[in-house]
C-alpha cells in the first residue's frame, strides 16, 4: 500500500501534535475566561450580569464552525493564534456555563462563613469556593476538553494543518478505497485513543471521588 | 478588520441577496429534522439496548456509544463522503460510485453521532427511577404496562427531557459540518456569500440564522430544567381534592399520602 510511509507518516503526525496544542492551550484560555464570566454572571453589577448572559446565550446558540471562519475572516496572525482565539471565544461560553453550575452547587454558608473570618471577597474565592467548585466540575471540565479536540477538526475548514487537514492532504493521494480505508482506521483510532483516555481518567476520578 | 460593519451598501447589497441564505435555512432546518429523528429513534434503541440483561445487546450498544463519542464528526463525515460512494458501488454493483446526496449525508452523520449522546441520556433515565418504583406500583395493583404509564415514564421523562432538549441545540449547530463537503447549508451558503462579496454581512446573518433556530431550544431546555427540579405536586382534582391544599394533616383523610 506504502501511503503510510515515513514521509507521509511524519507530515501526518505533525498534525496531530498541532490540534493537540491548539486544543490545550485553547481549553487553559477558556477555563480562565470562563472562571472569570461565570463569577461577573454569579457575582457582578446588574449591567454586566446582563452583558455576560448576553455573551454566553449568543455562543451556545451559534455554530462553532461559523466563530472559526469570523475569526479567520476578522483577524489576521499565525494559525495557532486564530484558532485558540476562535475556541477560546467560543468555549468560555460553555466553560462559564459548567463554572456557574459547580458554584451553585458550593453550599452559600461556605461563602458566608469565610467572610465572616475576614477572607475578602477575592481571598475567599481563591481558597475556600473555587477549590470545592472545580473539584465537583472536573468531569464536565474534561468532557469538555474530548469536545474541544474533536471540534478541532474543524479548523480544516480554514486550512489550519491540523491533525485532520494533514490526513486529508494525504488522502489526495490515496489511490484505491484500501488506502483510504487504512488512512482513515488510522485518524479514527488515534483520535480515539487521545479521547477515551481522558474519558478513562475521568471515570477513574469519579471512583475515586465515590470512594472517599 | 472589521471595516465596513455599518456601510449601508454592504447592507443594502446583503440583503437584496438573501435568496441563498433562506435556501441554506431550510435545508438545515431538513437535515435538523430528519437528523433528529434518527438520532432519537437509534438513541432510543441503544439505551434500552444497554440497560438490556443480554450481553451482546449492551456490548454493542457500549462499543457504538464510545466509537462515536471519541472521534470527531466532522471526520465521521468526510469518510462517509470519501468512502461511501465506493462502499455503495461494491453493494449495489453499479459502474459508477453512488453518489450521497448532501442531505443524507448530514442526516445521517448528524444522527448516527447524536444517537451515541442520546442512548447515554435514556441509559440515565432509565437507570435514575428507583427498581422499587415498579415493585410498589405492582404491589399496588398496577398491571406492569399501567405502571410504565403511569409511574415509570413520567418520571423517566422529567430526567431526560432537559439534557435531550440540549443535545437538540448541539445536533442544530453541528449540522454546519455539511459547510465542509459543500453541502449547501446555511453555514455553505453563507460562507460563499463572504468569500464572494467579501463582506462581513454574511457571517452576522448566518450568526442571527442560526440564533433563531437554536434560541428557542435553549430557554425550553431552561424552562424544562427548572420545571424537573421544582418539587413534585399532586394534581388538583375537583370534588376530591377540594379543601385539602395546603393542609397536610388533611391529607390522609383526601386519600393522598402526607
Amino acid at each position: 500500500m506504502g501511503i503510510l510511509n515515513a514521509t507521509n507518516l511524519v507530515y501526518i503526525m505533525g498534525g496531530f501534535v498541532k490540534t493537540i496544542e491548539i486544543s490545550a492551550l485553547s481549553i487553559i484560555c477558556s477555563i480562565v475566561v470562563g472562571t472569570a464570566l461565570a463569577l461577573v454572571r454569579s457575582y457582578g453589577p446588574k449591567p454586566l450580569r446582563l452583558l455576560v448572559a448576553a455573551y454566553i446565550e449568543l455562543f451556545r446558540c451559534t455554530p462553532n464552525l461559523l466563530w472559526i471562519l469570523f475569526i479567520y475572516f476578522t483577524v489576521q496572525g499565525i494559525d495557532l493564534f486564530i484558532s485558540t482565539l476562535a475556541f477560546t471565544l467560543f468555549t468560555s461560553a460553555v466553560m462559564a456555563e459548567i463554572v456557574r453550575a459547580g458554584l451553585n452547587a458550593v453550599p452559600t454558608g461556605q461563602f458566608e462563613a469565610a467572610r465572616s473570618q475576614g477572607f475578602g471577597f477575592f481571598t475567599a474565592m481563591r481558597h475556600i469556593i473555587l477549590p470545592q467548585t472545580f473539584r465537583i466540575i472536573m468531569p464536565a471540565l474534561f468532557g469538555q476538553c474530548t469536545t474541544v479536540i474533536k471540534d478541532s477538526s474543524y479548523l480544516s475548514g480554514i486550512n489550519v494543518a491540523e491533525f485532520m487537514y494533514t490526513t486529508n492532504v494525504v488522502m489526495a493521494h490515496a489511490v484505491s478505497l484500501d488506502q483510504v480505508l487504512l488512512l482513515y482506521g488510522f485518524v479514527f483510532a488515534l483520535y480515539f485513543a487521545l479521547n477515551f483516555g481522558i474519558s478513562l481518567l475521568v471515570r477513574r476520578y469519579q471512583r475515586k471521588i465515590a470512594s472517599a | 478588520m472589521l471595516e465596513g460593519l455599518l456601510d449601508p451598501k454592504r447592507w443594502t447589497l446583503t440583503f437584496a441577496n438573501m435568496g441563498p441564505f433562506w435556501e441554506g435555512f431550510g435545508a438545515t432546518l431538513k437535515v435538523v429534522a430528519a437528523g433528529l429523528a434518527l438520532a432519537l429513534l437509534l438513541g432510543t434503541l441503544l439505551g434500552v439496548f444497554s440497560t438490556a440483561r443480554s450481553r451482546v445487546l449492551r456490548g454493542v450498544s457500549r462499543v457504538y456509544v464510545e466509537f462515536y463519542q471519541n472521534t470527531p464528526l466532522p471526520v465521521q463525515v468526510l469518510f462517509m463522503y470519501m468512502a461511501g460512494p465506493q462502499f455503495l458501488q461494491a453493494m449495489t454493483g453499479s459502474a459508477q460510485p453512488v453518489r450521497i446526496a448532501p442531505f443524507a449525508l448530514g442526516a445521517l452523520g448528524v444522527g448516527l453521532y447524536h444517537a451515541a449522546y442520546v442512548a447515554e441520556v435514556i441509559r440515565t433515565g432509565i437507570e435514575a427511577v428507583p427498581r422499587g418504583q415498579m415493585e410498589a406500583a405492582q404491589s399496588q395493583g398496577f398491571s406492569r404496562l399501567q405502571a410504565y404509564v403511569y409511574i415509570i415514564l413520567p418520571q423517566t421523562f422529567k430526567i431526560i427531557l432537559p439534557p435531550l432538549c440540549n443535545q437538540a441545540l448541539n445536533l442544530v449547530k453541528n449540522t454546519s459540518v455539511l459547510a465542509l463537503v459543500a453541502g449547501g447549508d446555511l453555514m455553505y451558503r453563507s460562507d460563499n456569500f463572504v468569500s464572494l462579496y467579501g463582506y462581513l454581512q454574511g457571517y452576522i446573518v448566518c450568526c442571527l440564522m442560526y440564533f433563531a433556530i437554536c434560541f428557542p431550544i435553549a430557554m425550553l431546555g431552561q424552562w424544562l430544567e427548572r420545571r424537573s427540579k421544582a418539587r413534585p405536586r399532586a394534581k388538583v382534582i375537583p370534588g376530591v381534592t377540594d379543601g385539602c391544599e395546603g393542609d397536610p394533616a388533611a391529607g390522609a383523610v383526601c386519600g393522598r399520602g402526607v
